[in-house]
């Protein structure tokens, strides 16, 4: 081993190990750790990499279920798109984030979570096909929130758009709890056979290990450690070199080259770089192959050539792979990575000593058991404790308590969270690749036609507002929203993916959010037949000002068997009935976004929810729109009953004419929020048939003309589409 | 009928134009390799949107370098049907066979969106199917569509019927100058144009209102 003064305590506290961690490291050593050894420990033992205080509670969601190809462990997760027939075809999909990066740098922090999601679909050999993002941020009164939106915006369609990745979807909520702390979540989904799905296991001692895309340089050095596994604070501006820098047309290549050297048959073994870079992606394939693996630093192509052995090792350098293949092709993967100007480089090799080993030319410069740097970082339990007082504060009020329903509505249409997304959706190219059969703004789910006629759906969705009333119901609303977009679509759900983005799970009354959360997510996905098939776990999202809102984001794939059936959410003909469906009483105002409007703080807790009587009426709409017999299907969600009527005729620029029968509390009917209910249109028969199915359905009117009435009791709420379209642009203004 | 998409590393929409190259009956649509000048005896040339070459140094600027282009070039001056989409337009634009320029749109944003296309001129081998006056529905896509010539070579051009397509109903999402959508070289055999016609041969999926461009290059072909 090559003479270097070992690093102490000192220095790995500030790698982020704790005391008891650098002197277990130790203890697995059997001696100190040198710089290289510290360096990768101290990576694969953070929180984003081990997943310390969050693994022990994701053991608990489902995880299998009829259309399961691949659940958690591997870079995405893997469904069947047809689990009841013969299709060969599979979906993979996964949600990520990238969150500090984006609130030191937000366009390279928002495009690099973009590439680094993409990936990991790629990373499983298939063709990526669709991207959704789930945004947050404060207010966009300020004007850090607004600068962050702008860039992150423009970040996420610079990196898609390049790649020719459609973005179909997505989701943005502005809150003040964001301010500090902004979210970037990004989905990705990939279409693959079952015979060219690869994994990322290295196997077969003395094969080739080829490192292909860009060349390895200083940046994003301890992004995992530094920026993903702590608070954010003052000297966040200083972080900014650990932020890696996207290049999209070197990974448009990659995905080019990953599948031609997959389509040749040519790997053994295919793994991206990520977080943590090298030292992640090469221990994580000897562990799941139960082998060991060499590494010559000095063979890796390096942008500055008087990089450290320690830092070639955890660089988080953007757009590189890892493969393993037999000796006799190394030349054929060359030849093709040559093809594609991704470059591969043999780089080390397959062993059996079960060790990470990290050569220089012919020093040992580094040598740690696999296991102890892939398992054996210490699992922490959380200590979960409701907080005894209310953890944000109320927000401003915007909007007087005495207004009227119709300036009510008005002001909730032109409210950021509910403000039409399109000034955010046309930067980013929706149909390339030529499957989007609905694009954003066109139905509740986005849909992708398959090549035999079927149809996959996709949705992402969580409101933290509710989660933070109460994170175990909040989720499983989470759940059921993603659900309820997928049944307007059409759509009945396949596997899930999630995003638990919250603060510091040190923290007692985060560590009850999170403990909740969790909860909420697998009862509901278990009743919804909806399994987890992969994730990400995203802590430490606090500043100064308080943790974020608790925002497990849900993403949810579902398919449709005819894909020319899937659903609209805009009302289409003249004389069509409209229908509520799923509520028999109105849910209540608390916790909505009129009582945010109004100021008014959180509620200690949601109303229960009836997940069978849910599940139960998203079945009924669903096979109204797979059927044909409804013309429009619109879940009901922030703003209540009259906002989504409001969507649907802005959606199919026609109006309606509705009675609410005498309600007991108009702004309760008109905009209270709760799960399970749905605007439909169609004629009387389609409506009677879903009534047929043992569903609340009550007929409130009919669609026609150019003005949206509804009579709720005392309250009259009338205004021509015109002026429902104006409120509704009201985002626009954001992006001059 | 043979078709070929030329493919640049950075290509994005290659195989959405072999497959709206092989909406006309009985065509076969192959890869043009950016390294390879073979052209394969295709019959007409596409080159597709996407971001080549990264849209480095400037957009389309390193692909026109390309061995294909040289042979692209020398297809078209023999009076070869060449049509270049989004990225494709620029390329030609840089290479000289089509005149004028893209610029960053007016907005400095990128921008997806339908817009409605008139067809100006049925004297090109990709819009003789077309009458003249009709409006096509096309989805746009760029951030550098800006279609910029000087103002004396803008009026030939008017005066000459170069400008093939034009944006109607208020739908210029980029700010060209005159809402040029598109234009065509002086021999009229290369066509360069902002929309994607690529995705617009579904109705599924928004419009099949380009069918009839793709249609125009294999009628175009029974004159040869």
């Amino acid at each position: 081993m090559s003479e270097i003064t070992l690093p102490g305590v000192e220095d790995a506290i500030a790698l982020g190990l704790t005391a008891d961690e650098y002197a277990l490291v130790s203890d697995k050593l059997g001696r100190a750790p040198n710089q290289v050894e510290l360096a990768m420990f101290s990576l694969m033992w953070s929180e984003h990499c081990a997943y310390k205080h969050s693994k022990k509670i994701l053991r608990t969601l489902p995880t299998e279920g009829a259309a399961v190809v691949m659940g958690p462990g591997e870079n995405a997760g893997a469904v069947s798109v047809d689990p009841d027939g013969d299709s060969d075809l599979i979906c993979v999909f996964k949600v990520e984030s990238h969150n500090h990066p984006s609130a030191v740098e937000p366009f390279q922090g928002a495009a690099t979570g973009v590439g680094g999601i993409l990936r990991d679909i790629f990373a499983l050999g298939a063709r990526p096909i669709a991207i959704l993002d789930s945004l947050r941020f404060g207010e966009p009164t300020s004007e850090r929130s607004r600068y962050l939106l702008d860039r992150a915006v423009a970040g996420i369609g610079h990196y898609g758009n390049s790649m020719g990745v459609p973005t179909i979807g997505g989701e943005v909520y502005f809150e003040g709890p964001y301010e500090t702390n902004c979210l970037v979540n990004a989905m990705a989904m990939g279409l693959v056979t079952q015979e060219t799905m690869i994994k990322s296991a290295a196997v077969g001692v003395g094969n080739p290990i080829i490192l292909f895309g860009a060349s390895t340089g200083r940046d994003g050095i301890g992004g995992a450690s530094v920026l993903a596994s702590a608070e954010l604070g003052d000297d966040d501006a200083d972080k900014r070199p650990t932020v890696q820098v996207g290049d999209p047309f070197e990974e448009a290549k990659l995905v080019e080259c990953c599948l031609e050297l997959l389509a040749e048959g040519l790997l053994v073994s295919l793994q991206d770089l990520g977080a943590a870079g090298l030292t992640s992606s090469a221990s994580e394939m000897a562990s799941k192959g139960e082998v060991g693996i060499d590494i010559d630093v000095a063979k890796v192509p390096l942008r500055e050539g008087d990089m450290e052995p320690f830092e070639i090792m955890v660089s988080e350098s953007q757009e590189r792979m890892l493969c393993v293949c037999t000796p006799e092709n190394v030349d054929a993967v060359v030849a093709i990575t040559d093809k594609w100007e991704v470059h591969g480089t043999v780089i080390g090799t397959v062993t059996d000593t079960r060790a990470m080993r990290i050569f220089r030319g012919n020093d040992l410069v580094g040598e740690m058991p696999v296991e102890a740097l892939v398992d054996d970082c210490p699992l922490y339990d959380l200590q979960p404790e409701k907080p005894s007082a209310p953890l944000y504060a109320a927000p401003e009020a915007t909007l007087d308590g005495g207004a009227s329903a119709t300036d009510t509505l008005l002001a909730l249409l032109a409210s950021p969270n509910i403000a039409s997304r399109l000034p955010l959706f046309e930067q980013y190219d929706c149909i390339v690749q030529s499957r989007t059969m609905r694009r954003p703004g066109e139905c509740d789910a986005a849909v992708l036609a398959l090549p035999d006629g079927s149809g996959l759906a996709a949705s992402i969705d969580c409101n933290g507002r509710r989660v933070a009333a109460d994170p175990y119901t909040g989720a499983i609303e989470a759940a059921l929203e993603c659900a309820a977009n997928l049944a307007c679509a059409g759509a009945k759900p396949l596997g899930t993916t999630n995003n638990l983005n919250f603060g510091n799970p040190e923290k007692p009354e985060i560590a009850w959010q999170l403990t909740e959360a969790v909860r909420g997510l697998g009862d509901a996905c278990r009743a919804l037949e909806a399994p987890i098939v992969g994730g990400n776990v995203s802590l430490y999202n606090q500043g100064a000002d308080g943790p974020i809102y608790p925002t497990p984001v849900v993403g949810m794939v579902g398919a449709l068997p005819d894909v020319d059936a899937a659903g609209v959410l805009g009302f289409g003909e003249e004389g069509d009935q409209v229908a509520l469906v799923g509520w028999e009483a109105a849910p209540p105002l608390a916790a909505s976004e009129l009582a945010k409007l109004r100021g008014e703080a959180l509620p200690d807790g949601l109303p229960e929810v009836d997940l069978d009587a849910v599940i139960a009426v998203q079945a009924a709409v669903r096979e109204g729109v797979r059927d044909g017999s409804l013309a429009s299907a619109h879940d009901i969600a922030e703003g209540g009953f009259a906002v989504a009527v409001a969507e649907a005729c802005l959606a199919g620029d026609i109006g309606v004419t509705l009675k609410l029968d005498a309600p007991d509390d108009a702004f309760a009917a008109l905009f209270g929020e709760g799960p399970g209910g749905f605007v439909v249109s169609g004629d009387a028969e389609a409506i009677e048939a879903l009534a047929a199915k043992g569903v609340p359905v009550r007929i409130l009117g009919e669609v026609g003309g150019d003005v949206l009435t509804i009579a709720a009791g005392d309250e009259l709420v009338t205004v021509p589409l015109e002026q429902l379209a104006a409120g509704h642009a009201a985002l626009a203004k954001l992006f001059p | 009928m043979r078709f070929g998409v030329v493919q640049f590393p950075g290509s994005c929409d290659e195989r959405d134009a072999l497959a709206a190259c092989e909406t006309v009956d009985g065509a076969e649509a192959v890869i043009l390799w950016h390294r390879d000048a073979d052209l394969k005896d295709v019959d007409a040339i596409v080159v597709p949107g996407g971001f080549s070459f990264g849209d480095y140094l400037r957009v389309g600027a390193i692909a026109q370098f390309s061995p294909v282009m040289a042979a692209v070039i020398a297809f078209a001056n023999n009076g070869g049907p060449v049509v270049g989409i989004c990225n494709g337009f620029q390329v030609l634009c840089e290479t000289g066979l089509l005149p004028g320029a893209l610029l960053p749109n007016e907005r400095r944003r990128f921008i997806c969106r339908q817009v409605d296309v008139e067809v100006c001129s049925t004297e090109t081998p990709f819009t003789r199917a077309c009458t003249a006056g009709d409006v096509l529905s096309i989805p746009s896509k760029h951030q550098t569509g800006r279609y910029y010539a000087p103002e004396a070579l803008l009026e030939q051009m008017e005066a000459d019927g170069q400008v093939v397509f034009r944006y109607a109903n208020d739908s210029n999402p980029n700010g060209s100058l005159n809402d040029i959508a598109g234009v065509c070289n002086t021999a009229r055999n290369v066509v360069g144009l902002m929309p994607h016609p690529e995705h617009a041969v579904d109705a599924r999926t928004g419009s099949d209102d380009a069918l009839a461009l793709f249609a125009s290059l294999a009628q175009g072909l029974t004159h040869v």
